[in-house]
């Protein structure tokens, strides 16, 4: 009976049959404008980040964290920005992964220090004890290879000379070897002597981290400006002076500030708390805004986090434990 | 019986190789499940779980179930063709070949070199290998049907072509990468293209080796192993053609709600819904095969694992179009409901079908009677209740991951941080350990049975070939 005595013929069908599919949404796709937009605003990976990437693959950290986030309100109040087709225009392969056993990383970059970082690789238990995350110490130890970088950026047309490679590489050196990278502490504790005046792997890695939905927060910054009427000063803190607020305060932010500011709140990634002194002022307002809408250089926001009640809450407990 | 010339040393050699690389497969799988609540485990670089979880999915679907694929093929093959391997030579060199790039590719994911696609991790050296074997196994295949001697191609065939013709599109397209240098390459495609293409790989890789060959020998070996005809011929006709043709616009329902265009999800989430029609043919299928024989649950082990396979895999194909409707996927997607999934089509339906097959060939081909029943039985229950604990733990885990990750305050605020349910995994993790131990043990029964059954003497009167179908 026809097709059913016929391999070559059967074979053949079978190749026209599943090439339907194929064709209408994987090929066809591969040509359309909509799977591969492109955007000023999102720049390729450089050299070093580029590097970092490599070490993230390597070390399947896809394997456990996603690069995605879901137009979903708890995910964007969790991680932030739903992520668009654009910002993956130079991510070859996607790192979009499918399991979270850790967060999603697509807009880790600049939400912490480069010191919270290297301390969370190094150790994560240090910081959340409850984490199972490998530690990544290791990674310190081993001197950054950048034999290929050349060929790599080349292959993936990002467009750099083997000039403008080099300069990468020595600046993001220069960067991180100075007596004034914020990071160093942390960085030289878990960097061996020797490799003190190098990058390591550790440093690329945490260059890539920080450089994930970096893009995508610039331009969200730029047509931002909110939380004016709460950070007027006319807002008053509802729980000021509140024993119990400041007792539940106390119990937030050991769960969720002492970790970068210290048990105390004397400071470790963070700054200290208890002295008078306030980059960004001290009134309660001014305490509100900064945990509500969070402050450069590693200060999450945590408004859709925790919710105004809880926020005012850590104020009252802050407030109370600072040096009148 | 024509068995002169039939080549089974082959088919021999692939059981074990499928055996061997089992034992490592679920090993290290026990290795990375503790890693979940032991993250001491992850020893050194080599052994932390980002790249033990690549070894494990890679040892298991390839190195595992790719070579009991071509056990049985090419036994199955030359049974239904009545026509001995048309190039036992190249079989031989396949066998050969196959085991080196397996080794070859554990050694290199240990050592981190690793595209990061899923499934298709292996750099760009060993994919040309890869390719290299498999046309091989075609060519024995196509030469092997051209000979045939029996004019009209059983069931088991068609999903053998399929499957041949299929892998090697999927491979060779999902696999187009650039290289730096020996050890490094990267994907030919960028950010949304490249997630598309890798998830119709992906979901394929699934559906033509844990699925379409599997079903090749759930076709041939029910029959056999029962003395019953399969119960209709025109249903596993259309059964066969429209799994095929839908399984191709699926690949996306596991990109839901990420930036790729919604049209693609869409019709991917559409197309898994018309699977269950195909599926549920052959599960259908199989039920009515025992038809008025269901004694055969009790009086013939093999039985229970054919049909527990089977509804295993009816479940699994209701399960998974139902978890990738948008609402279902915005709550189960990233969480531990969805490799609870994985493992029930793994663990239930792949396994449990190639356990029968090779309880059913081995002894034949050995020409020896198998070592112990009741071994044999003890090994299904065992594997059985690994699985559910296995799989019903991280369904209950991933319901409360998914609500825990969504739960709000009445001001909207999170109620959870994320380290609050990594925390509350720990109980479900340890006993998902837990049920990984008893298959693992089940499996070990597996094996001694099996390698018993090769050891003990040769059986008086040659175990006769059922002659129908």
């Amino acid at each position: 009976m026809g097709v059913y005595s016929r391999p070559v013929m059967f074979a053949i069908l079978s190749a026209v049959v599943i090439l339907v599919g194929t064709m209408v949404t994987m090929f066809v796709p591969l040509m359309l404008p909509s799977t591969q937009p492109v955007s000023e605003y999102v720049k390729p990976y450089t050299a070093v980040e580029l590097e970092g990437r490599d070490i993230y693959i390597r070390e399947g950290c896809n394997n456990c964290h996603t690069q995605t986030v879901r137009p979903l309100v708890t995910e964007v109040a969790r991680y932030g920005e739903y992520s668009k087709p654009e910002e993956f225009a130079y991510d070859r392969p996607f790192l979009w992964g499918s399991r979270r056993t850790g967060p999603d990383l697509n807009r880790v970059g600049g939400k912490y220090p480069d010191s919270w970082h290297y301390q969370h690789l190094y150790d994560p238990r240090s910081m959340f004890a409850k984490s199972n995350m490998p530690a990544y110490g290791w990674l310190a130890r081993r001197p950054l290879d950048t034999s290929y970088t050349f060929k790599k950026v080349s292959v993936l047309g990002y467009g750099y000379g083997e000039d403008e490679v080099r300069k990468q590489i020595d600046d993001y050196r220069s960067k991180v070897t100075s007596p004034d990278y914020l990071a160093k502490t942390v960085r030289d504790r878990i960097t061996p002597p020797e490799l003190r005046g190098q990058l390591t792997e550790m440093d690329a890695l945490v260059a890539y981290l920080q450089k994930l939905g970096r893009d995508v927060k610039r331009l969200a910054r730029g047509s931002h400006t909110g939380g004016v009427a709460e950070a007027s000063g006319l807002v008053r803190n509802p729980y000021e002076g509140d024993k119990k607020a400041i007792e539940e305060g106390k119990g937030l932010f050991k769960k969720y500030c002492a970790v970068c500011h210290g048990e105390d709140a004397s400071g470790e990634i963070g700054p200290n708390l208890r002295d008078s002194k306030w980059k960004y002022g001290g009134t309660d307002a001014d305490i509100y805004q900064s945990i509500s809408k969070g402050r450069p250089g590693g200060m999450p926001n945590w408004d859709v986090k925790l919710g105004k009640e809880r926020i005012w809450k850590i104020v009252s407990f802050i407030r109370s434990i600072g040096e009148k | 019986m024509e068995e002169r010339g039939y080549e089974y040393n082959v088919v021999k050699g692939f059981a074990y190789s499928a055996l061997f690389w089992l034992i490592i497969g679920l090993l290290v799988g026990l290795w990375i499940a503790a890693e979940m609540f032991l993250p001491q485990l992850n020893l050194t670089p080599w052994l932390a779980f980002g790249r033990l979880r690549v070894v494990h999915t890679n040892g298991l679907a390839f190195g595992f179930t790719l070579a009991a694929i071509f056990s049985c093929t090419y036994y199955i093959l030359q049974r239904l063709t009545r026509t001995p391997l048309a190039l036992p030579k190249l079989a031989r060199f396949h066998l050969w070949l196959f085991n080196a790039a397996i080794a070859l590719a554990a050694l290199s994911l240990f050592a981190g070199m690793n595209t990061s696609k899923e499934y298709a991790e292996l750099e760009w050296p060993l994919d040309l290998v890869v390719v290299v074997m498999w046309v091989i196994f075609a060519i024995n295949v196509f030469a092997t049907l051209i000979k045939r001697r029996e004019r009209q191609m059983y069931i088991s065939l068609w999903y053998i072509i399929a499957m041949t013709v299929t892998v090697a599109v999927l491979y060779i397209v999902n696999n187009l990468e650039v290289p730096v240098n020996l050890f490094k390459s990267y994907s030919a495609y960028a950010g949304a293209n490249d997630a598309n293409v890798q998830w119709w790989y992906g979901h394929n890789a699934v559906g033509f080796v844990f699925t379409v060959p599997i079903l090749a020998m759930f076709y041939y070996f029910l029959p056999k192993s029962t003395n019953l005809p399969i119960y209709s011929h025109r249903l596993s006709i259309i059964a066969f053609w429209s799994l095929i043709f839908g399984y191709l616009w699926t690949g996306a329902h596991h990109l839901m709600l990420t930036p790729l265009p919604e049209w693609i999800q869409t019709v991917a989430i559409a197309f898994s819904i018309f699977l269950i029609a195909p599926s549920w043919g052959s599960v259908i299928n199989g039920y009515y095969t025992m038809r008025g024989n269901w004694d055969q649950m009790r009086t013939n082990y093999l039985v229970k694992f054919f049909i527990f396979g089977i509804t295993f895999y009816g479940l699994q194909t209701i399960q998974g179009p139902t978890q990738g409707l948008r609402t279902l996927t915005a709550f189960f997607h990233y969480t531990d409901w969805v490799v609870g999934h994985v493992h029930m089509g793994t663990m239930g339906w792949v396994t449990m079908i190639i356990s029968a097959s090779f309880y059913y060939m081995i002894p034949r081909i050995m020409k020896r009677e198998l070592y112990s029943i009741k071994m044999a039985n003890l090994h299904f229950w065992l594997i059985l209740v690994g699985q559910l604990l296995y799989t019903v733990t991280l369904w209950i885990a991933g319901i409360q991951q998914g609500a825990m990750w969504k739960a709000t305050n009445p001001d909207g605020s999170l109620t959870y941080s994320f380290l609050e349910v990594v925390a509350a995994m720990y109980p479900y993790w340890k006993i998902r350990f837990l049920g990984g131990v008893v298959y693992f043990v089940g499996i070990v029964v597996f094996i001694y049975n099996l390698l018993m059954t090769v050891r003990s003497p040769l059986a008086e009167q040659p175990k006769p070939e059922p002659s129908k179908a």
